[in-house]
């Protein structure tokens, strides 16, 4: 008999490898209590949180805190269904309404996961003989979504507009085609040219879709994203988005002026077959998402973090991914796996949690400290973050 | 249209700059195994060869790629079309 796992034999190696060098596992850190949006105990330890994409705080909101208890009493803890049977309940109408004002779009569509709503509407969208045109670092659900489908999909080198341009003009001119594009790429924490490349987009007949996972309720004026920032939410023809971000619960969706928009309902696999969101999550999000309408200050609170995180790593002497803070992920280089996870590791036992990013995940094979800011991280605790670095990096001999 | 030779000499040039270990080419010299190109390498790769020849290699054609013969055909058949 073929043991089918022993085809992530190398992987098991490497993992037993890095774990005999004495470091914790770094994908396996349970959070014994949560205090707030920025502070856990694990290990027994106080620990500020610098890797939950909380961006925004919500999670501990009074407001939406409430609105999910009313609706787990109204309406029970889960529906049990698929949407399109048993399971749309008015909450989960009132989400889409809630996203609907938010983008000031006409259609809005909830799915059980950011993740889901990637795979739906992609390998919806795109059929046999139509193209999907995407950037090389996109996000798994991304790729995943393409593999799914029919379509010929086409990969471009990250970020730049030209040679995104080069291929499409090489398209045949009457196929579909669908650009996939993300607001903020969330390895790096850098921000698309989407003003540039919706433009090329436009003028070669291909429809848009901007996932917006990192950049919702925190770019832009309104918080609608790099789009918005970049004055081309009008342009682009769909926008997918995930709850589990600056919205603070779990969940994704797709907002789109498309007018036939409405039929993806019956014919997105994804979306159709499993069961949705409990109404309790539906009540959060629709809360947080209408309170992050109104959220300018705490977006100006949270970009003043970012900067000061980054100005602070860079003055200690780390490398960083981006020249300056283009979002709230700042990503701290690594040399190599080893150093990373002891890195990890020395924050951690200083009281700090970062992400640890190793490929395939990361572009260009990089390993990456990741540090994720949150609106309700105050200036002090930022300071307290930049001495924890220095010090784990002296201790690992990382600066 | 430049005959398979031609395609062929091409290509051998395009690889040039990506052969770090010095590696003979023939038609069988696979890109993973006998190249060890990693997933970014080939991506720089195949964006060169594109260009070269104004076509696209989309990553479904690239997942049945192995060799560089297998390339030149490939290259051959979508300057055809």
């Amino acid at each position: 008999m073929t043991d089918l796992l022993s085809k992530f034999d190398p992987l098991i190696e490497e993992r037993e490898t890095l774990l005999a060098t004495g470091v914790k596992d770094p994908f396996s850190l349970v959070m014994e209590e949560v205090l707030s949006p920025t502070v856990a105990i694990c290990n027994g330890r106080e620990t500020i949180l610098l890797g939950t994409y909380n961006y925004m705080g919500m999670t501990f909101d009074d407001d939406v805190r409430q609105a999910g208890l009313k609706a787990l009493e109204d309406f029970g803890s889960g529906t049990t269904g698929s949407r399109v049977l048993n399971g749309t309940y008015s909450p989960h109408k009132d989400c889409e309404e809630a996203l609907k004002e938010f983008y000031a779009m006409d259609h809005a569509m909830v799915f059980s996961t950011g993740y889901q709503a990637n795979l739906g509407i992609i390998s919806t969208l795109a059929g046999k003989g139509d193209y999907v045109i995407l950037d090389i670092d996109s996000h798994a659900s991304i790729y995943d979504g393409c593999a799914m489908g029919n379509a010929e999909i086409v990969a471009f080198r990250h970020n730049d507009a030209e040679a995104l341009e080069k291929r499409l003009k090489r398209l045949p001119a009457e196929a579909g085609k669908l650009v996939v594009l993300e607001g903020v790429y969330s390895m790096l924490g850098d921000v698309a040219p989407l003003k540039e490349m919706i433009r090329i987009c436009k003028e070669n007949g291909a429809m848009t879709l901007v996932d917006e996972a990192h950049s919702m309720g925190f770019i832009g004026e309104n918080g609608r994203g790099v789009v918005e920032d970049q004055g081309v939410i009008d342009d682009v023809d769909f926008i997918i988005g995930t709850f589990s971000k600056s919205v603070g619960t779990v969940g994704g969706f797709c907002v789109s002026n498309h007018p036939k928009f409405e039929i993806m309902r019956l014919v997105c696999r994804p979306y159709v077959f499993t069961a949705s969101l409990p109404p309790s999550v539906m009540a959060t999000a629709s809360t947080s998402i209408r309170k992050l309408m109104h959220s300018g200050n705490k977006r100006a609170h949270l970009w003043e973090n970012s900067k000061k995180l980054h100005k602070g790593l860079r003055d200690l002497g780390f490398e960083l991914g981006t020249p300056e803070a283009q979002s709230a992920i700042i990503a701290v280089i690594m040399p190599n796996l080893e150093k990373g996870a002891m890195m990890w590791q020395a924050l951690l036992e200083e009281g700090l949690y970062v992400n640890l990013a190793r490929p395939p995940a990361t572009p260009a094979n990089m390993t990456l400290l990741r540090c994720s800011l949150c609106a309700e991280h105050t200036s002090e605790q930022v300071d307290q973050i930049l001495g924890m670095f220095e010090a784990a990096g002296k201790a690992v001999g990382a600066i | 249209m430049a005959s398979r030779e031609q395609i062929m000499e091409k290509v051998e040039g395009l690889i040039g700059p990506f052969n770090n270990k010095g590696v003979e080419l023939k038609e069988e010299t696979t890109f993973a195994n006998d190249l060890e190109w990693d997933s970014l390498t080939v991506m720089d790769f195949v964006a060169a060869v594109e260009d070269e020849f104004d076509i696209i290699i989309t990553m479904n054609m690239q997942a049945e790629i192995e060799n560089v013969g297998q390339l030149a055909d490939a290259v051959a058949k979508l300057m055809d079309n």
